[in-house]
C-alpha cells in the first residue's frame, strides 16, 4: 500500500494568470491533503507502531524515531493469535455465504422482476426491511433458535447450529439476501422482455433464461455485489459473538476481541493483529476498488 | 430468510413481555406484561444513559459527520487533479470492520501507550486523559472513531449521486451568477433529494446500530451503554435476561421503524415513477 500522496499540480484547462482562481484551487488542495493525512493517520499510527519492537518503544516512546524496524510483532500475532486458524473460519465462512447469497439472490430477484408491480410493495418491504433492521433486535430469539433447532451431523456437530460454520453462513447468507436481491431485481427489470420472449420460443426453460440471458447481462452488477458481501460478512463482528462459543471457531474479525489482553500483551502486538486481519479487505479494497463502489452506491441509486 | 430475519424479529417482541432465563424451556416462561420495560425505564441503572448517548451518537453522526462527508463529495466533485488519491484515502476506512475500527483507535487512546497522549506530553500518572475510560468523555471519544469511518461512506455515496446528476444545472447556476454556495443550496441539494433520503436513512441506521467500538472497548460499559450494548449484555452477561434484552430490542426495533419508513416510502415513490 503506498501512501506517497501525488504532488497536486494546478489544473492546466486554459491558460490564465495566476491569481484569485488558481489560489483558491491552491488551498483547496491544501486542505484535501491535511484531511487526507488526517484520515490515513490512525492506520499509518497501526502500521508503524505494529514494526516497531516493545523494547524500542519503550524506551524512546511511541511518538519517536524507530531504533529498529521488525517483523516480530506480527509472528508474535500470527503465533499467539492463532491467526492461520481463524482466517481459515472466515474463508469457510465467508465464500459459501456470498455464493448463497448470490445464487439466491439471482433467482429471487429472476422471480421478483417478472412480478406485477403490487407484489413488488410487499417483496420491497420484506427483502429491503429486513436488511435495514439493526441486527441486535434479532439476536436473543435467533440464539435461542439456534440452540435449539436440530441439525444433521454434516452440518453441525453437536446436533444444533449454535456454535457452528453452517450457522453463521446461514444468518450471514439470510441478511445480506434482501439487498442483494433488491439490487439484482432492479437491474433485471431493465432487460427488454423481448429478449426472453424470444428465448423461451425457442424453447429455453426458465432455468436456462436465468442462467444462460440474466446471468451474463447482471454481470458487473453480480461482480460489485460479490465484493461487497465479501467484504461485509468477513466484517461481520456480532453474528459470530453471539451464535459463536468456541474461540477456535470465531471468524478473524470476532476473534481479536478475545485475542486482545488475554493473549496479546502490548500494544505493538495489538497493532501488528489489526493490521493482519485489516489485509484480506485492504487489499479487496485495492484490486476490487471499482466494483466496491459501485456495490455500496448501488443500494442509493437504484431500488 | 424469513424464518431468520422476521421470525426472530416477531418473537424479540413477544420475548420481550415475559420473564425468563432462556435456558429452561418454553413452560418456564413467566408472563409479566411490560413489566420488563417498566424495570428498563425505572430501575435498570444505565438505561437512561444509553438512550443520550444514542442521541449524542445519532447526533454526532448527523449533524458533523454526515455534513462533513457531503462537503467533501461536493469539493471531489470538480475531477480535480489527485481526486483519485483523496477519494481512496477517505474511503479506506469504510472497507474496514467497526470492530477493527475500535482497536485502531485504542492504538490512539491508549493512557500510556496511545499516540494521543504521547502527543500531549501526559504520559504520566496524574497527568494522563483516560480517553476511553473516562466516563465524562469517552462516549465522545468512540464516536469520533466511528466518524472516522462514516464520514469516508456519506462522501462515497454523495459523491455517487452528483456524478449521476445532470451537471448543466449546476453550470447554468454558475452562469448565472450563483455562488458556489447557492448553487449548491438551491441546484445541487433539490436535485439530490434521492440521494439525501438515502444519507439521512443511512445515519440514522448506522446510529442505531452503533455496537462494535463501545464493545470492543468495553463491552459497552462504564459510559459506553447504548440499548444495543443492553441487548448484548443481557444476553451475554453473567445472568442471561432473555425479557429484559427483548425489550431493550424491541425499542431499537420501534426506533428503526422510523428510517425504514423513510426509506421505503423513497423507494416506492421512485419505482411508481418508473413503471
Amino acid at each position: 500500500m503506498s501512501l506517497a500522496a501525488p504532488i497536486p499540480l494546478p489544473e492546466r484547462e486554459t491558460p490564465r494568470p495566476v491569481g484569485h482562481r488558481s489560489r483558491r484551487r491552491l488551498a483547496l488542495h491544501g486542505f484535501l491533503l491535511l484531511c487526507c493525512a488526517l484520515w490515513l493517520f490512525p492506520l499509518a499510527w497501526a502500521a508503524y507502531t505494529s514494526l516497531r519492537p516493545f523494547a524500542d518503544t519503550a524506551a524512546r516512546g511511541y511518538v519517536s524515531l524507530p531504533g529498529q524496524l521488525t517483523l516480530d510483532n506480527y509472528a508474535a500475532a500470527w503465533r499467539d493469535g492463532e491467526l492461520l486458524g481463524h482466517f481459515a473460519v472466515s474463508a469457510a465462512v465467508v465464500v459459501p455465504a456470498v455464493a448463497a447469497v448470490l445464487l439466491l439472490g439471482a433467482a429471487l430477484a429472476f422471480v421478483v422482476s417478472r412480478f406485477a408491480w403490487r407484489w413488488n410493495v410487499a417483496l420491497l418491504v420484506f427483502f429491503t426491511a429486513a436488511n435495514l433492521l439493526p441486527p441486535h433486535v434479532l439476536i436473543v430469539p435467533l440464539w435461542r433458535l439456534y440452540l435449539s433447532l436440530p441439525v444433521p451431523p454434516p452440518l453441525s456437530d453437536n446436533g444444533v447450529l449454535f456454535d457452528q460454520l453452517a450457522g453463521l453462513v446461514v444468518i450471514n447468507a439470510c441478511f445480506q439476501l434482501g439487498f442483494t436481491t433488491f439490487v439484482l431485481a432492479a437491474f433485471m427489470k431493465a432487460v427488454p422482455t423481448e429478449v426472453l420472449e424470444a428465448a423461451r420460443l425457442d424453447g429455453a426453460s426458465i432455468g436456462r433464461l436465468l442462467w444462460s440471458i440474466m446471468l451474463p447481462l447482471t454481470r458487473p452488477a453480480l461482480a460489485a455485489l460479490a465484493v461487497l458481501q465479501a467484504t461485509w460478512v468477513y466484517n461481520d463482528f456480532l453474528w459470530a459473538l453471539v451464535l459463536t462459543q468456541t474461540t477456535a471457531r470465531r471468524p478473524a474479525t470476532t476473534a481479536l476481541a478475545n485475542l486482545s489482553g488475554e493473549f496479546f500483551t502490548d500494544y505493538n502486538v495489538v497493532a501488528a493483529a489489526s493490521i493482519l486481519i485489516a489485509l484480506p479487505t485492504l487489499l479487496l479494497f485495492l484490486v476490487g476498488r471499482r466494483q466496491l463502489k459501485r456495490g455500496l452506491t448501488l443500494g442509493a441509486t437504484s431500488g | 430468510m424469513g424464518g431468520f430475519i422476521w421470525l426472530p424479529a416477531v418473537a424479540s417482541i413477544l420475548l420481550s413481555l415475559v420473564a425468563w432465563d432462556g435456558i429452561g424451556g418454553i413452560q418456564q416462561m413467566r408472563f409479566v406484561g411490560l413489566g420488563n420495560y417498566a424495570d428498563l425505564l425505572t430501575i435498570h441503572p444505565t438505561f437512561w444513559r444509553a438512550i443520550a448517548n444514542g442521541l449524542i451518537w445519532l447526533a454526532g453522526l448527523g449533524l458533523v459527520a454526515t455534513p462533513l462527508g457531503v462537503l467533501f463529495a461536493v469539493l471531489l466533485d470538480r475531477r480535480m487533479r489527485g481526486s483519485a488519491f483523496y477519494e481512496s484515502a477517505l474511503y479506506l476506512p469504510v472497507v474496514l470492520s467497526l470492530a477493527l475500527v475500535g482497536f485502531i483507535w485504542q492504538l490512539q487512546y491508549a493512557p500510556e501507550q496511545g499516540f494521543l497522549n504521547q502527543l500531549l506530553g501526559r504520559t504520566t500518572q496524574g497527568q494522563l486523559i483516560d480517553w476511553l475510560g473516562d466516563r465524562e468523555i469517552n462516549i465522545w471519544a468512540a464516536l469520533v472513531a466511528g466518524g472516522w469511518r462514516h464520514v469516508g461512506y456519506i462522501t462515497l455515496l454523495y459523491l455517487a449521486g452528483l456524478r449521476s446528476a445532470d451537471p448543466t444545472l449546476r453550470e447554468a447556476a454558475a452562469m448565472d451568477g450563483a455562488t458556489e454556495w447557492q448553487a449548491f443550496r438551491w441546484v445541487t441539494l433539490p436535485v439530490l433529494r434521492p440521494v439525501n433520503v438515502v444519507i439521512v436513512v443511512v445515519t440514522a441506521i448506522e446510529a442505531l446500530r452503533a455496537f462494535d467500538i463501545p464493545w470492543v472497548i468495553n463491552r459497552g460499559q462504564n459510559g459506553l451503554e447504548l440499548l444495543s450494548t443492553i441487548v448484548a449484555n443481557g444476553l451475554l452477561g453473567e445472568a442471561t435476561r432473555v425479557g429484559y434484552a427483548s425489550a431493550a430490542a424491541t425499542i431499537l426495533l420501534l426506533l428503526s421503524v422510523v428510517p425504514i419508513a423513510l426509506y421505503l416510502r423513497r423507494a416506492l415513490r421512485g419505482d411508481s415513477g418508473a413503471a
